[in-house]
């Protein structure tokens, strides 16, 4: 076949472990897997963490991050095989026939130098351009990206530039040396949902302007639908099912793949609220030091007992600066609290020991919440000391009756923070709040860092436990998917105020104002052309203004 | 307004503050060291009079800080005052030594902090292989070997089994730069195996943290060679501490240099300092540390402000 571009045949990647008090040993992280890639197509990889998607991606640049050793099968990249080619080789072809974006543009870019030299960097160094061609070719890509002000853009900074923009400025880099192949490793994951269907669109636009092939890969199967024209999905190193992006959507062959399709189809019945609401936000503002602007202005809501009230919004919209506020951390300038019928004091210090167990948090990132180097027993048990003065047997069995609910083992108690997985932790930190006996946890991105599947089992167990305890949850989320799964009311936040207030039927039905409408039209669907839909939709309601 | 004038003018203020500090903490220091000056000048068999009648003289019965106040004011005139043990003004004697010694320090530092930082990279570029290994095993050899042993060794080796240097560094005005050069070739020498092992292992230190970025990888995806990646992308980024090391030891090199030049009887500001503190000549010593003060106080400012330089956001705020 003449228009081959990358062939992978029978792949093996190892990696050695080090585990602690164990022999080093080797585990293999991708096994087996096969794939071919024509000139000018995108091939989506997806999967969940450990599914050795990246390393994969990376592999067609046959570069292992760490100890990763690719160790077996053949990597062929324009007919030739580059698995164990000698270092000048692959120096030859890295930055010149493939490329790499990287997720986190933010930590990609060097923060010493001017976006324009990193740009052009591989360009130059390959030899490909005169520096004068690079630099247009540059401004001509920030164009395509629809970047502001291209033809300036490049004397700037990385900190000088927002995210979104940083993350196109990565594409942009990739794209300059007129690569064959361009790696996308989860591009769009770690932009708010308004800002990633922009860089989605312009992904797109220049795939399809530079007929630039690509693996594009992320655990997002709405995004990768996109812009793939074909779909690979992937499961502990292994291939599970590869297909057209329809076949793979349509009619999934693997009953991993459906799962994955299915993710998030919560049933939740909204429940009424009661006469008297649990916790009462009035007109609260607030802000930071001697900042001169309120991060939070004039915020008023209701939570009610045993029900779930979710804050959404974008990053910087002011959703945790709220849950600050709430715990006491921060105590507003202006506005009331009012907690179970009492007024709550402001700040931290003033609240009795009651007041303080009857309001818990969990956190996004579970691992930094726990201290490594306390077993999980010891975690669970402190609220039980704390609060409660349980001690020795009586605590102990708590804890267990704590990790029943969590839905962990017996085995569990004397393990550490270190030896449980991403949702292991999350259920732990949980069993921590609840063991205080709280009427309000407030939940702060709790799902945000875990794969789909593993945050759908989190929020089915939050469910239940509301069901079983009474308990409330303000819960604060960007997922607009995860409100519809979990919510009793909504507030839909935008920069420091609440845009749309109240029960969910009545936030997620139209008329929407202009913020809800662009926040919920953002989130990517399962369907072929929805990316254009939305866009043609916008330039629709822009042109009507 | 811009972020970088204003840290620059408060490290400004903070280091004259420090002087200011180290000025009065020198003074009170010279104050408790035991002894008498008027003593020490007349000799054990004076009499209580002629005791009371120099201490007058030298100003003694005043208050201290009196004293304290007119020694600064002069200082800062750059009158130090005249030596108790010879009478002779100390800066003009000072001048000279100081000149002697600051040249040793140029040549040291010349030497030595190229050779650290291109070393540190080298042993990054061959991280955990013979070539980091060797460096570090040589320059941690050097650096555990106490400075006169040091001394003497190279001193036998280089002048007296090879006849290269010459042993004793000799110095004067009447030499040219070669000249010059030839006698300090032997303290030099040691004093950039005494620095040089600081200096690489902070830089290797610095460099290697900066080489987990995750940019690191951006630059290595791009095909770019290995040593070129870390001179070109990690060293911007690892310049504040290396700086800060690099300037700490310059000060070294200037301020420690005294068990040097008394092996090489190098006439420098270190000889100078040890000879009068044995006289007990009370100013001598006051002039010789407002001085080394000065010079570590003001080489560290400068690291800190290269720091602040070096910082792009700093440089290019939003």
């Amino acid at each position: 076949m003449a228009d081959t571009l990358l062939e992978i045949k029978n792949l093996r990647i190892e990696a050695t472990v080090y585990a602690p008090g164990e022999k080093p040993r080797d585990v293999v992280i991708v096994d087996d897997v096969s794939l071919t890639l024509e000139r000018g197509k995108v091939m989506g990889l997806i999967g969940e963490s450990g599914a050795g998607k990246s390393t994969i991606g990376l592999s067609a640049l046959s570069y292992g991050r760490g100890g990763i050793r690719l160790s077996g099968g053949n990597i062929l990249l324009n007919g030739r095989e580059i698995r164990a080619a000698g270092a000048a080789t692959l120096r030859g072809l890295r930055g010149k026939e493939v490329t790499y974006v990287a997720q986190s543009a933010a930590a990609a870019f060097n923060p010493a130098k001017r976006l324009m030299e990193q740009v052009t960097e591989a360009t130059l160094h390959h030899g490909l351009m005169s520096k004068d061609e690079a630099e247009k070719r540059a401004v001509d890509l920030f164009r395509t990206l629809s970047l502001p002000d291209p033809e300036n853009f490049g004397k700037r900074y990385p900190h000088q530039v927002s995210g979104g923009q940083l993350q196109r400025a990565m594409t942009a880099m990739a794209l300059c040396p007129k690569p064959d192949l361009v790696i996308f490793d989860e591009p769009t994951t770690a932009l708010d949902v308004t800002t990633q269907i922009d860089v989605l669109a312009a992904i797109k636009t220049a795939i399809a302007e530079t007929g630039v092939a690509a693996l594009y890969i992320t655990h997002d199967l709405a995004v990768v639908a996109q812009v793939s024209d074909e779909i690979m999905v992937l499961r502990h190193g292994k291939m599970v099912e590869h297909g057209t992006v329809q076949q793979i959507i349509e009619a999934p062959r693997e009953e991993y793949t459906r799962a994955l399709i299915s993710v998030r189809s919560i049933d939740h019945q909204q429940k009424q609220p009661t006469p008297e609401p649990l916790l009462r936000v009035e007109s609260v503002s607030a802000r930071y030091g001697a900042m001169a602007k309120d991060v939070l202005s004039d915020v008023s809501v209701e939570l009610h007992p045993g029900q779930t009230l979710a804050l959404v919004g974008e990053s910087g919209s002011g959703k945790s600066t709220m849950a600050r506020v709430i715990t006491g951390l921060l105590p507003p300038r202006k506005g009331t609290i009012t907690f179970d019928g009492k007024p709550l004091p402001p700040a931290l210090r003033q609240r009795s020991r009651d007041e303080l167990r009857e309001l818990q948090m969990i956190y996004q990132m579970a691992d930094v919440a726990m201290n490594p180097r306390q077993t999980v027993a010891t975690i669970i048990g402190r609220p039980l000391e704390f609060y409660f003065g349980l001690r020795g047997r009586k605590r102990d069995e708590r804890v267990q009756e704590l990790l029943d609910a969590i839905e962990l083992g017996k085995g569990f108690a004397d393990r550490y923070p270190a030896e449980l997985s991403g949702g292991q932790k999350q259920r732990v930190c949980i069993a921590r709040a609840l063991a205080a006996k709280p009427k309000l946890i407030i939940c702060d991105e709790v799902t945000s860092a875990l794969d789909p599947l593993v945050a759908d089992g989190i929020l089915k167990l939050l469910l239940d436990l509301q069901a079983r305890e009474g308990v409330a949850y303000l819960f604060i989320t960007h997922d607009i998917a995860t409100v519809r799964a979990i919510a009793d009311s909504i507030a839909v936040m935008y920069r420091g105020k609440v845009q749309r207030y109240g029960p969910k039927d009545q936030v997620l039905t139209p008329p929407f104002d202009a913020y809800t409408d662009l926040l919920l039209s953002s989130v990517p669907e399962m369907q072929l052309g929805w990316l254009e839909k939305v866009l043609a939709h916008r330039r629709m309601t822009s042109a009507g203004n | 307004m811009h972020p970088i004038p204003k840290l620059v003018i408060q490290r400004l203020a903070l280091g004259l503050l420090l002087l200011f500090a180290a000025s009065v903490m020198i003074f009170v220091g010279t104050m408790i060291l035991p002894g008498d000056v008027a003593q020490a000048i007349l000799g054990q068999n004076a009499t209580p009079e002629a005791l009371a009648n120099m201490r007058a003289s030298l100003g003694l019965d005043q208050p201290a800080t009196t004293r304290y106040f007119s020694w600064l004011f002069s200082a800062l005139q750059g009158d130090l005052g005249t030596a108790l043990s010879n009478g002779r003004d100390i800066a003009s004697s000072i001048a000279g030594r100081l000149q002697n010694t600051l040249f040793l320090a140029a040549v040291a530092a010349c030497i030595s902090v190229p050779m650290a930082i291109f070393l540190g990279l080298l042993a990054v570029r061959y991280r955990d292989r013979w070539p980091d290994k060797l460096i570090s095993a040589i320059t941690l050899t050097s650096i555990s070997l106490p400075e006169f042993l040091l001394g003497y060794v190279i001193m036998y080796l280089f002048s007296v089994q090879w006849g290269l240097f010459p042993s004793v560094s000799n110095i004067n005005d009447g030499m040219s730069f070669l000249q010059k050069l030839n006698a300090v070739a032997l303290p030099a020498m040691v004093l950039t195996l005494v620095v040089l092992a600081h200096m690489m292992r902070m830089t290797r230190a610095a460099i290697l943290n900066v080489m987990q970025s995750a940019y690191i990888e951006t630059a290595e995806l791009k095909g770019l060679r290995r040593f070129t990646l870390i001179a070109r992308h990690a060293m911007p980024n690892a310049i504040a501490p290396i700086v800060n090391v690099v300037m700490i030891n310059l000060a070294y090199l200037v301020v420690g240099v005294v068990v040097i030049e008394v092996v090489f009887v190098y006439p420098g500001m270190g000889q100078y300092l040890v000879d009068h503190v044995a006289k007990r000549d009370v100013p001598v010593v006051q002039a010789c540390g407002l001085i080394f003060a000065t010079i570590y106080i003001g080489l560290n400012l400068l690291a800190d402000l290269i720091s602040i330089l070096s910082n792009p956001r700093l440089r290019h705020p939003k």
